[in-house]
């Protein structure tokens, strides 16, 4: 059985949340967020589980507490007329102490209240502080085995959060709190360090009876909303997102470009658009953006690189007008150039914005900032839970990533997310004959049937668009040479026509002159016939006459005709 | 030569954790000590009326609120500091 913090990511390290009717502790230096987390997964569990709470402060007024907390917006006031119990414990600086006391009377008032209220759980914030006050090891270690014993009697989910004390403390007379650690059922770590200069939360898991956990370091962030740990991967989020993945083929913002790729970029993919310094990476993002917002879909462009206005102007010159959809609210434009985090912190970011938004479509330029200041280790692992988000959450994702020249040649990503992305672009620089043209390819897009050609991209006032490719002796043409060659077709073209038209025309004399000869021919054949008739005719007539004229003479003589 | 002040005292105690039987020890010695016949010790118990221990504000037992005279003081613990205790109440030690 366990007790959900809600608090996102952490739920999903521990298989659950904290162990019920069990304690926790949670252990950090100053300024961890020991005392946030602990007030959040109280706060959850009256609104998720409608499980009342008590907050026992020892450190802080509850007054302060809760102001503090109202940033996050958890209705605190609420709940604090129905599900939550603050107890100040925070002791009088004037109180005179003459030997040693304990914590029964509290535990015994604590107890009522919890029946009272019908309390499941109860935190108790900054024991530490309490226990400093007894000056005494062995009274200290009575009084959180008494603290631990009353929680188990009474079968409450408790968070006891405590600077840190055993090995990681240098004062000597903090040691002996190491203890905690064995006693309870469930022991986090949080931590805030500086990488290089980059702050970073993390915290850990490092024990928790009876269950299994993630083991290793989680860094987390202390957002909007509170604590969002950064979780394995939500691999049930992603089957759920599977199901519903589309065949639907989304505009990149340029026309051939989607012809190349057989109708377009699928909705929810991951498309990486890789390219060295200039080659107008931004550009073909930012097409994709101006056309998703478009249709009128909510669009998150996160620019690592550029001021939100410089993105606008820029774009607006090769006609990509992003202005009226800022106004609009369609497009939501994060200059996170300020910014220095570590990756997981970026990537939380990201998912905030989006979250906020109710974004369809985003754009992230260049992702491999995310690389940047100190997070080579974990850049990766973020860059494919950023991929694995967007899927879940149906979200098409175009990211940009700078190739440097020395490691063009394998085609490789720094962030390796080219092994991951759905549909990779890269866009390169060919020099032939003086000069630098910019040229796309597509090196992949998984389950579309795409062009295998180099094309040239031209940005132009009139907008992005990919030139015809010229193939010469295995060659793509491009700049001067791709229009010198449409040049010479089109001269090639109008001599051809020209020749042609010529031949047909004499052709034609030809066919005239030999019909009228074929006329004459004819006319002659038709002569000759008549001719032929005409002698037939008259020899006849003439062996007639002679055959009557014999007879005739025959009858004159009167001879007979023996 | 005015009266001397009638000493009013309440003790909260948790049932008998041993803190809190040395308090009640130690603070009706005291009295025996320094205010013979001219003191008051209320004693409550926080496991029997668990509602007070929050309500009155009791977090830490034993705790001695010393009601009268003014001013009104709170000592914690079992009172085995005998000296702090009586500096405290305004007692000569």
């Amino acid at each position: 059985m366990k007790a959900c913090t809600g608090i996102e990511g952490f739920d999903e390290i521990t298989n659950g949340g904290l162990p019920r009717g069990r304690t926790t502790l949670l252990e950090g230096n100053a300024g961890s967020g020991k005392t946030v987390m602990a007030l959040q997964s109280l706060v959850n569990g009256a609104r998720l589980e409608n499980e009342a709470g008590i907050f026992v402060a020892f450190e802080e007024s509850s007054d302060r507490i809760t102001a503090n907390a109202a940033k996050f917006g958890w209705d605190l006031v609420a709940l604090q007329k129905k599900k939550l119990f603050f107890l100040d414990a925070k002791m009088n600086p004037d109180m005179v102490q003459s030997g040693n006391f304990d914590l029964a009377g509290m535990l015994a008032g604590l107890e009522n209240k919890a029946r009272e209220i019908n309390a499941k759980r109860i935190v108790f914030d900054a024991v530490d502080v309490v226990l400093a006050l007894m000056r005494d090891p062995g009274a200290e270690q009575r009084e959180v085995y008494r603290l631990h014993e009353w929680l188990l009697a009474t079968g409450l989910t408790g968070i006891i959060t405590s600077k840190f004390g055993g090995y990681q403390s240098h004062a000597v007379d903090q040691q002996h709190l190491g203890f905690m650690q064995f006693m309870v059922d469930c022991a986090v770590t949080l931590n805030h360090e500086l990488v290089r200069g980059v702050s970073q939360r993390s915290l850990r898991v490092v024990k928790y009876r009876g269950s299994a956990f993630a083991e290793n370091q989680s860094p987390f962030l202390i957002g909007e909303g509170g604590l969002e740990v950064a979780g394995g991967r939500d691999m049930a989020q992603l089957k759920a997102g599977g199901i519903a993945r589309l065949s639907e083929r989304i505009s990149s913002g340029v026309p051939r470009l989607d012809a190349m790729l057989g109708g377009g970029y699928y909705r929810g993919a991951g498309i990486l658009i890789t390219g060295f310094p200039g080659t107008a990476k931004s550009t073909l993002a930012g097409a994709f953006a101006g056309a998703a917002c478009q249709r009128g879909e909510r669009t998150l462009f996160m620019s690592f690189d550029s001021d939100a206005e410089e993105v606008v102007r820029n774009l607006a010159s090769v006609n990509i007008r992003l202005q009226r959809f800022v106004k609009n609210g369609l497009l939501r434009l994060i200059s996170a150039r300020a910014i220095t985090g570590s990756a997981e912190i970026h990537l939380m970011q990201i998912k905030q914005h989006a979250k906020a938004l109710g974004a369809r479509c985003v754009v992230i330029d260049p992702v491999s900032a995310l690389a940047k200041a100190g997070n080579e280790e974990t850049a990766y692992s973020v860059a494919e839970r950023l991929l694995d988000w967007s899927k879940a959450a149906g979200i098409t994702l175009v990211c940009t990533s700078l190739l440097h020249e020395v490691s063009s040649f394998a085609e490789g990503t720094p962030l390796q997310i080219s092994t991951i992305a759905d549909t990779w672009i890269h866009l390169n620089y060919l020099v032939h004959a003086g000069e630098r043209n910019r040229g796309l390819s597509i090196i992949k897009s998984r389950g579309t049937q795409h062009s295998n050609q180099v094309r040239e991209l031209l940005l132009s006032d009139a907008g992005v668009t990919l030139a015809d490719a010229y193939t010469a002796g295995g060659e793509v043409l491009m700049g001067t040479l791709r229009w010198e060659k449409e040049q010479g077709e089109m001269l090639e073209k109008a001599e051809h026509k020209a020749a042609a038209a010529k031949v047909l025309a004499a052709l034609d004399n030809q066919e005239l002159e030999l019909e009228a000869q074929l006329d004459a021919l004819r006319r002659d054949l038709e002569a000759k016939r008549a001719e032929k008739r005409e002698l037939n005719r008259v020899a006849y007539d003439r062996s007639a006459k002679l055959i009557r004229e014999r007879t005739h003479l025959r009858e004159l003589r009167g001879v007979d005709t023996k | 030569m005015t009266k001397p002040a009638h000493y009013k005292f309440r003790l909260y105690v948790a049932g008998d954790a041993p803190n809190s039987l040395q308090a009640v020890a130690n603070l009706r010695a005291l009295c025996r000590e320094h205010l013979p016949e001219r003191h008051e010790i209320e004693i409550i118990d926080v496991l029997h009326e668990p509602k007070r221990a929050l309500a009155d504000d009791v977090l830490l037992t034993p705790l001695l609120i010393k009601l009268s005279p003014s001013p009104v003081r709170t000592i914690i613990g079992n009172l085995s500091q005998l000296e702090t205790a009586l500096l405290t109440l305004g007692l000569p030690g």
